[in-house]
């Protein structure tokens, strides 16, 4: 037996979320979805979520649990249990509608904002173009997203800042930015490399962890951070780069520590710069990094707000 | 989509989906597309038209078929020029894989997920053309607005706020899917309901071969969902409980890459006759001969979905698999244009045209082979474009009476509202497709095919005596899974009424009392009709052009 604390919310009858408990025996191999579906179906029928194909393709049914976000029908729901309970809420980042369903138009918009689709000069063959097996590998993992919005969830930048582009659009940029056939790659990296683009990202690595498929947006956004400076794109926004310390903290209300590193290396030296990120993501994932760099502050608005006042 | 992208060409196209066009079906489709590119081996069409004529067991319209293969490769090369993500050769040209039932390797993919890559890239299309596509996202379909033989519309909610409207059009094409959720193993997800084909029959639109539905060979033990016949397509062994490769009794030359329907009845028997694994209703599929490199090239999918689904690594261990629902070879009868045709004769519903796995043109006859569904969606998704392009383009608005339309819908909200039964949905679907897996699954005969027709009327009239929870209209999931539950429980009628009148076995369909194909009295489609008094059976002829019936071993 085990309870399934589901945050409800139904703006119809009651203005705040709370929280609701659901106690269930998990049946073998049941996932994360199975249960939620069983609590629908056997004990509250007005339960609210998304779900389709319940084979992790379909991108419908990510949900937080224990205040990450999961594909539901993806995770065993035992191994979510801990302490005989699992906390289920909808997504971060995203305006909750009912229950766990939450507003995906941002998440779209934004989406939509990268020239989502492959741009092309010149008439295309008779057949089909050709792309060698090790060109197909660069557009390999940022193929299989399945636009689930877990990685937009749990983004500590979109936490802070509603302009970020996210990691799941800038992983879908990525799809065209490596994309042998596609002939507007340096426009795109150009305009990824806007406020709101790739330069945004902290490295926190947080995507990577949530993503449910090889997509994994930070390894995405640095492949495009690569091209763009291989392609020269950083005079343009060279003065952004030198004054990223007031600027993030204006922007966001945090310290972007990973620009300080590169700022200290110089903007010519791209090798230097692009060895400095694994670094800075492996000792990450082991938790070295003292938590405080990516942690948002509380009051993030009051630290933009006094930054906006001092500069007037 | 593909549908979309053609009309939007010329004039403006609404996309109304349940969910987001990003998470249809065709997404889950994992090992190919077939078209004769001859890319890693000499192929032509007549070769494809061949094995889709023998993999159907020869019920397919051969004129359709002859159409649909040789469209094939210009549709592939189209979706490449999209930008589909496809796997290569070494020379960079489109990689193509076996497929069970096909002589050639003709199945262009994308590692093991192609339907993903396609639904991506003509999604990718929809986003470029948001100009003149709308996409309507989380609404819902009931009903065709039909006026005599000619369609205007239909009738729709929103979701998210419960409000019914009327979508006045000059013509309408569904693309709505199959319904394998009537079977309790089903590879289908939660969408694949029926709503399209119930919509058309209730317009008067009889329903072609419902009988044939495609059991795959290798759904997940208890789950069902789908592990792609790639594994076989890459050399994955069947093995049953002895450890034995038991295809070489089945189809001795093809093995393992034998039709869906062969594969999946000759599991079925092993498991009926004790030879499953430990006793158990499955059997296993072994890749791990493969080595790792090539699972990790080739499947590397299938891989992750064994290991969060069941905790097997296919590296190292076999995999449970078992027959599972998979696909509707029949649905809302069309001509090889996508216009839709309501009797024996030829006559159209002006206006109203489907495509892929909802309709039935016939190209996949009685049995599907595997990456043909790609295909059909694709070349018909084009086609049934077209054709609604050029209609629409020559006639104007119908008048449509919005409130009569918009009542019916509403009455049907009110009316599952104030139910206030004693019977739980949830149990009453349950049943249903317990029912339909035991009586009316792999292997039928009269005496099953009977008690099932009758246990489905019996869940139909508990039907109307549910009780529902939620009584909101703000995205209220609850209700439209209810709505979804009705169209089920009759099409599951008709599938097991047309079944028991189908006295022959022939490939999806099989019947254990009339084991043999039966060409004398039964090379003819199905039309079930609705009428007053109940489900009426009627056939048509088949079309036969190159290919005559011939005796189908492998
Ligand atoms: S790595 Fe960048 S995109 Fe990914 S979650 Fe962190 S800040 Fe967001
Ligand atoms: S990148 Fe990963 S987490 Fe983000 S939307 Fe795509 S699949 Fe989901
Ligand atoms: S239900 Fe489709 S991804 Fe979970």
């Amino acid at each position: 037996m085990a309870t399934f604390k589901i945050k409800r919310y139904n703006p119809e009858k009651q203005a705040e979320p709370y929280f609701e408990d659901f106690d269930l025996d998990i049946p073998d191999g049941a996932t994360l979805l199975d249960c939620i579906n069983l609590i629908k179906w056997t004990q509250d029928g007005s339960l609210t979520y998304r779900m389709s194909c319940r084979s992790a393709i379909c991108g419908s049914c990510a949900v937080k649990a224990n205040g990450h976000a999961v594909l539901a029908c993806q995770k065993q729901a035992v191994s979510l249990v801990k302490d005989g309970a699992v906390q289920i809420e909808p997504l971060g980042n995203m305006k909750p509608i009912k229950d766990l369903v939450v507003d995906f138009a941002p998440f779209w918009d934004k989406i939509n904002k990268v020239k989502p689709y492959l741009q092309t000069e010149d008439t295309p063959p008779q057949k089909e173009r050709t792309q060698s097996p090790e060109e197909f590998r660069l557009i390999d993992d940022t193929s299989t997203c399945i636009m689930c919005g877990a990685c937009y969830s749990d983004c500590n930048v979109l936490e802070v800042d509603d302009n970020f582009l996210g990691p799941a659009a800038l992983a879908k940029a990525q799809r065209f930015v490596g994309d042998s056939r596609d002939s507007k790659t340096l426009e795109r990296v150009t305009e990824l490399s806007e406020p709101g683009g790739i330069w945004d990202c902290t490295h926190c690595g947080e995507c990577v962890e949530r993503c449910p498929k090889p997509a994994e947006p930070f390894y995405r956004i640095k492949e495009i951070m690569t091209v763009a400076l291989e392609q020269g794109v950083h005079n343009n926004n060279g003065a952004r780069h030198a004054l990223s310390f007031t600027k993030s903290i204006k922007h966001s209300g945090r310290l972007n520590e990973n620009m300080i590193p590169v700022e200290s290396m110089g903007y010519f030296n791209f090798k230097g710069l692009i060895e400095l990120i694994p670094i800075g993501l492996r000792m990450l994932l082991k938790r070295k990094i003292p938590p405080i760099i990516h942690k948002s502050i509380d009051d993030v608005q009051d630290v933009k707000r006094i930054f906006k006042e001092l500069d007037q | 989509m593909r549908a979309a992208i053609e009309v939007s060409k010329e004039l403006d196209v609404a996309l109304l989906t349940k969910v987001y066009p990003s998470r249809s079906h065709s997404g889950a489709a994992q090992g190919g597309i077939a078209a004769a590119l001859g890319n890693s081996e000499s192929d032509s069409w007549e070769e494809h038209m061949y094995d889709t004529v023998k993999g159907g067991d020869f019920l397919n319209d051969q004129d359709a078929v002859e159409e649909y293969v040789k469209s094939a490769p210009r549709i592939i090369y189209e979706l490449e020029h999209m930008g589909c993500v496809f796997s290569r050769t070494p020379e960079g040209k489109i990689a193509q894989r076996s497929f069970g039932g096909h002589s050639k390797p003709r199945a262009c993919f994308s590692a093991d997920r192609t339907g993903h890559a396609i639904l991506h890239a003509l999604h990718e299309q929809l986003m470029k053309q948001s100009k003149t596509i709308k996409i309507y996202n989380e609404w819902y379909m009931h009903s065709l607005i039909t006026e005599g033989n000619r369609c205007n519309g239909v009738v729709v909610s929103d979701i998210r706020t419960g409000a019914v409207e009327v979508m006045h059009a000059k013509a309408v094409i569904f693309c709505t899917g199959g319904y394998g959720r009537v079977f309790k193993i089903t590879t289908n997800a939660f969408a694949s309901t029926a709503d399209g084909v119930m919509a058309a029959f209730d317009a008067g639109v009889p329903m072609e071969d419902p009988e044939f539905v495609q059991f795959h060979p290798s759904g997940l033990y208890r789950q069902g969902i789908l592990f792609s016949e790639a594994a076989r397509g890459e050399g994955g062994y069947l093995l049953n409980g002895k450890g034995e490769r038991f295809m070489e009794k089945y189809a001795p030359s093809r093995m393992e890459l034998a039709p869906r329907d062969i594969v999946a009845r000759a599991e079925q028997s092993e498991i009926d006759e004790g030879r499953g694994v430990n006793g158990e209703d499955y059997i296993h599929l072994d890749l791990r001969h493969l080595g790792e490199a090539r699972i990790m090239e080739r499947l590397p999918q299938i891989r992750q979905l064994g290991i969060d689904f069941i905790s097997v690594d296919c590296v190292k261990d076999p995999l449970p698999i078992q027959p599972t629902a998979h696909y509707s070879m029949g649905g809302i009868p069309t001509n090889k244009f996508g216009q839709v045709i309501v009797d024996g004769e030829g006559t159209k519903m002006e206006g109203f045209f489907a495509a892929g796995e909802c309709a039935c043109v016939s190209v996949h006859g009685a049995n599907r082979l595997g990456t043909n569904s790609l295909l059909d969606a694709t070349v018909f998704g084009e086609r049934s474009g077209k054709s609604a392009l050029e209609y629409a383009k020559t006639v104007d608005f119908a008048k449509v009476n919005e409130g009569r339309e918009k009542t019916k819908v509403l009455k049907l909200f009110e009316d599952i509202f104030q139910r206030d039964g004693t019977e739980s949905y949830n149990q009453i679907r349950d049943e249903m497709k317990v029912e339909m897996m035991k009586n009316c699954g792999v292997f039928r005969d009269d005496e099953k095919l009977k008690v099932c027709i009758d246990n489905i009327k019996k869940l139909q009239s508990r039907f109307k005596n549910g009780k529902v929870t939620d009584k909101g209209k703000l995205f209220n999931t609850e209700i439209y899974e209810i709505i979804e539950l009705g169209n089920m429980l009759r099409v599951a009628e008709i599938i097991a009424v047309a079944a028991l009148a189908r006295n022959e076995s022939r490939g999806g369909h099989y019947r254990t009392d009339f084991p043999k194909r039966d060409d004398v009295d039964f090379l003819k489609h199905t039309l079930v009709h609705g009428s007053e008094e109940g489900l009426e059976l009627k056939y048509k002829p088949v079309v036969i052009t190159k290919h005559q019936p011939a005796e189908r071993t492998y």
